[in-house]
C-alpha cells in the first residue's frame, strides 16, 4: 500500500497530474483509488464521467489494464463513516444522539480543522483497502496544515480512540508508504510556491516525492529565434511575397520578442526546479483542454519517464 | 457591455475566484490605481506571493497595516497593504468580546492555541472578521475610505457567510450547552460518549474552550451577521476573477452562483491573461505562410503567431460558453501582461480591468 499526495499552486493542474499518476498506476491485480477532497468534482471533469459521489465506482482503465477507482471524500458522511468503523457506535442510539446533539454540524462545520481530520482520517482508512491510492489534496498554501493536523489533533487529545486515530493517520503521512509530490508549471509564482512548499513539507518530516513540471510547452519555434530577430523591413517582404500584408511585421515581431523572453524565462525557472534536490517528471502542454484521451497520454509520458513502474 | 466595477462608487470590494487567476494581483492593481485617483486605500491580502510583495515595496509585509510608498501623492490619496494573520486577528476577536479579565482564560486555551493557527476553514472566517475591524477602523479615524479585500483561493472562501448560522446552530445546540454546564459527577450520556471518543484530558479542554468562548462565540456570530448584512449594502461590491481556462471559469461561474443565492452585490467577472491582438492573421494562414517563406526566421515567427492565434480562438470559446447563460453580467478581458512586477505595471493592469469590457 502506497499513498501519492498531489500539492501544487492553484491553477497548475494538479487534478490532471493526479489523474494520470493512477492511470499510470493501475494495473491487473494492482487496486488503485483516486481520490479528491475539495468537493470540486475535478477528477469526474478530466475523466469525463458522471460526478462523484461518497460510493467509490470505477472511474477509468489503467494504462497496463487493470482499473481506477474513483471517490470524492465528504465531510459528513466520513464523519459517520468514521464513528461507525471506529467507534462502532454511528448507527446506534449514541450516533443518534451525537447527530440531534449538534456534534455532526459542530465537526463538520463549525470546528475548522475538524474537516480534514475527518478527511485525512477517511484516506488513512482507503489507504489500508488499495494497493495505491492518489490524493488530490489541497493547494501549496493549505498542505502543511491539512497533511499535519493529525499531529496536531494527537497532541491536543491525549488519550482514547481519537489519540490513538490520529496518531495512526500521522504515523501513515509522515511513513515511507506516502510520497507527496507538488505539481508546478514554469512560471515565477508556481516555482517560488513550490520551493516555499518543499521547505514546508521538509521542515514538518513528510515524505517527499518527485516536482512534476507540468504544461511544459514545445518551445523549437522559439529556440530559432533566440539567435537574433530579423529586420522589420526583411520580415515586410517575406510577408508580401507570401501574399500577407507586410504591416503586419511589427506585430509578428512583437510576439516573437515575448516568445524569446518566456523560453528564456523557462529555462531559467527550470533550472531552478532542477536544484530542487527532488527528482522532476515533466508532462507536455495538452492544447485542446483535458479528457481521458490527455489524461492517458500523460499517464503513458510518466511511465516513459521511468515513474509508477 | 458596462465596465465591472466603479470604485468611485466603492467602499468595500472584495475579490474572490480560484487559485493561480492573479486575484490578489488584481487586488493590489486596484488598490494602485484608486490611491493614485486620490483614494485613501486600504488592501487586505490572503498569502500573496513573495514578488507582489516586492512589487509593492513591502518584502515582510505583516497583519499591521503599512504605507506603500509611491503611490497617491497629489491627489491626497494614500495605499496602505496588509496580510492576513489569523492568529493576530482571533486573539483580537477574543479580547474584544471575552468580559473583563477572561481573555487569557480563552488565549491560555490549548484547543484556543491549535484552532487559531493550523487548522483549515479559520482562514475563512478571519479574512471578514479583519474587514469588519478594518472597517471600524476606518470608521474611527478616517484613515481609509476604501477597503479591498483578497479572500482565499477556494469555493470555501464564501463559507464566511454561513458562519452566522453556522454558529447559532451550534450556540443553541445541546452541544455547546453541555460543554458551557460545568462537569458533573456521572455525567450525561452524552459526555460520557464525548469522553469515551476524545479523552476526559480534552474533553476538559474543550469544556473550559467552550464555556470561556461562550460570549466570545455570541459576539462573533453577532459581528459576522452584521458584516455578511453590510456586504449586501450600497457601496460594497464583488469581483470574480478568473483565467480563460476551463477550471478557473467554472470557479467563477460557482461563485457568480452563489453570490447571486445570496443576494449579495456582484460587479462583475474579470477575465485574466487573455491573449489578445491576434485577429488581424488567423492561425491557419499563418501556418500557411510559415511554409512558403524563404527566411526560416520569418517562420517561425509565423508559427509562434499561429500558436498565440490557436490559443486566443480557444479561449474566446470558452469565454464565450461562459457569458452566453449570463447576458447582463458585465466582465472584462484583460491581455496577457509580462510586466506587473512593479508599481507602473500594477497600474497599468488596473488600467485594463478597469475599461469598459
Amino acid at each position: 500500500m502506497s499513498l501519492h499526495v498531489l500539492t501544487g499552486k492553484g491553477g497548475t493542474g494538479k487534478t490532471t497530474v493526479a489523474a494520470a499518476m493512477a492511470v499510470a498506476l493501475a494495473a491487473p491485480g494492482r487496486r488503485v483509488l483516486l481520490v479528491e477532497v475539495e468537493g470540486r468534482q475535478g477528477i469526474s471533469q478530466v475523466l469525463d464521467v458522471a460526478p462523484l459521489g461518497t460510493e467509490e465506482r470505477t472511474v477509468t482503465a489503467g494504462l497496463a489494464g487493470g482499473e481506477v477507482t474513483g471517490l470524492s471524500v465528504e465531510p459528513s458522511a466520513a464523519f459517520v463513516e468514521y464513528l461507525r468503523r471506529f467507534y462502532r457506535i454511528g448507527g446506534s442510539a449514541t450516533g443518534g444522539l451525537l447527530r440531534r446533539a449538534g456534534v455532526v454540524e459542530f465537526a463538520t462545520t463549525v470546528a475548522p480543522g475538524v474537516r480534514d481530520v475527518l478527511l485525512t482520517g477517511k484516506v488513512y482508512d482507503e489507504v489500508r483497502r488499495y494497493d495505491e491510492v492518489v490524493l488530490d489534496a489541497p493547494p501549496t498554501g493549505r498542505i502543511g496544515r491539512f497533511l499535519d493536523v493529525s499531529r496536531h489533533l494527537a497532541d491536543l487529545a491525549r488519550v482514547g480512540p481519537v489519540h490513538r486515530h490520529a496518531r495512526v493517520v500521522r504515523d501513515l503521512l509522515h511513513s515511507p508508504a506516502t510520497r507527496v509530490h507538488v505539481v508546478t508549471t514554469l512560471e515565477p509564482m508556481p516555482v517560488q510556491e513550490t520551493t516555499e512548499a518543499l521547505a514546508e513539507l521538509r521542515e514538518s518530516g513528510l515524505p517527499l516525492g518527485s516536482v512534476v513540471v507540468n504544461r511544459v510547452r514545445s518551445l523549437q519555434d522559439a529556440a530559432v529565434l533566440i539567435d537574433g530577430l530579423p529586420t522589420e523591413a526583411l520580415v515586410a517582404r517575406e510577408l508580401a511575397a507570401a501574399r500577407l500584408d507586410p504591416a503586419l511585421a511589427s506585430s509578428l515581431l512583437a510576439g516573437g520578442r515575448e516568445a524569446i523572453a518566456r523560453w528564456e524565462q523557462e529555462h531559467t525557472l527550470g533550472a531552478e526546479v532542477a536544484g530542487l534536490g527532488r527528482p522532476v517528471l515533466h508532462l507536455d502542454e495538452m492544447a485542446e483542454g483535458i479528457g481521458p484521451g490527455e489524461v492517458h497520454a500523460l499517464a503513458h509520458q510518466l511511465r516513459e519517464q521511468g515513474w509508477g513502474g | 457591455m458596462g465596465r465591472v466595477i466603479r470604485l468611485e462608487d466603492l467602499e468595500v470590494l472584495v475579490c474572490c475566484g480560484a487559485g493561480g487567476v492573479g486575484k490578489t494581483t488584481t487586488a493590489a492593481a486596484l488598490g494602485v490605481h484608486a490611491a493614485a485617483h486620490g483614494r485613501r486605500v486600504v488592501v487586505l491580502t490572503v498569502d500573496p506571493a513573495r514578488r507582489l510583495t516586492q512589487a509593492l515595496g513591502l518584502p515582510g509585509l505583516g497583519h499591521e497595516p503599512r504605507p506603500v510608498s509611491g503611490v497617491g501623492g497629489a491627489g491626497g490619496g494614500s495605499l496602505d497593504a496588509s496580510v492576513l494573520d489569523m492568529r493576530q486577528t482571533f486573539d483580537d476577536v477574543v479580547r474584544a468580546h471575552a468580559p473583563e479579565g477572561t481573555a487569557h482564560r480563552v488565549l491560555d486555551n490549548p484547543v484556543y492555541q491549535t484552532l487559531s493557527t493550523s487548522f483549515a476553514g479559520t482562514q475563512e472566517y478571519m479574512a471578514m472578521e479583519r474587514l469588519g475591524q478594518l472597517r471600524d477602523e476606518a470608521a474611527a479615524t478616517g484613515r481609509w475610505d476604501l477597503i479591498i479585500v483578497d479572500t482565499p483561493p477556494s469555493r470555501t472562501a464564501l463559507d464566511f457567510l454561513d458562519a452566522p448560522r453556522r454558529l447559532g446552530a451550534f450556540l443553541d445546540g445541546r452541544l455547546a450547552r453541555t460543554l458551557a454546564r460545568p462537569a458533573r459527577m456521572g455525567g450525561s450520556v452524552l459526555e460520557a460518549t464525548l469522553g469515551r471518543l476524545v479523552g476526559r484530558g480534552l474533553l476538559a479542554d474543550v469544556r473550559a474552550f467552550v464555556s470561556a468562548t461562550d460570549t466570545v462565540f455570541v459576539g462573533f456570530r453577532d459581528r459576522a451577521e452584521a458584516t455578511a448584512g453590510r456586504l449586501r449594502q450600497p457601496g460594497t461590491a464583488f469581483l470574480v476573477v478568473a483565467t480563460p481556462e476551463r477550471d478557473a471559469l467554472r470557479e467563477a461561474s460557482y461563485f457568480v452562483q452563489r453570490l447571486h443565492e445570496d443576494a449579495l452585490p456582484l460587479g462583475g467577472v474579470v477575465v485574466n491573461r487573455v491573449v489578445l491582438g491576434t485577429g488581424e492573421l488567423s492561425a491557419g494562414r499563418a501556418e500557411a505562410a510559415a511554409e512558403q517563406v524563404s527566411d526560416p526566421v520569418v517562420a517561425a515567427l509565423l508559427r509562434v503567431h499561429a500558436d498565440r492565434a490557436d490559443t486566443a480562438r480557444r479561449q474566446q470559446r470558452l469565454v464565450r460558453a461562459f457569458r452566453s447563460g449570463r447576458p447582463g453580467l458585465a466582465s472584462v478581458q484583460v491581455a496577457e501582461r509580462p510586466d506587473v512586477v512593479d508599481l507602473p505595471g500594477l497600474a497599468g493592469l488596473a488600467e485594463d480591468v478597469l475599461a469598459p469590457g
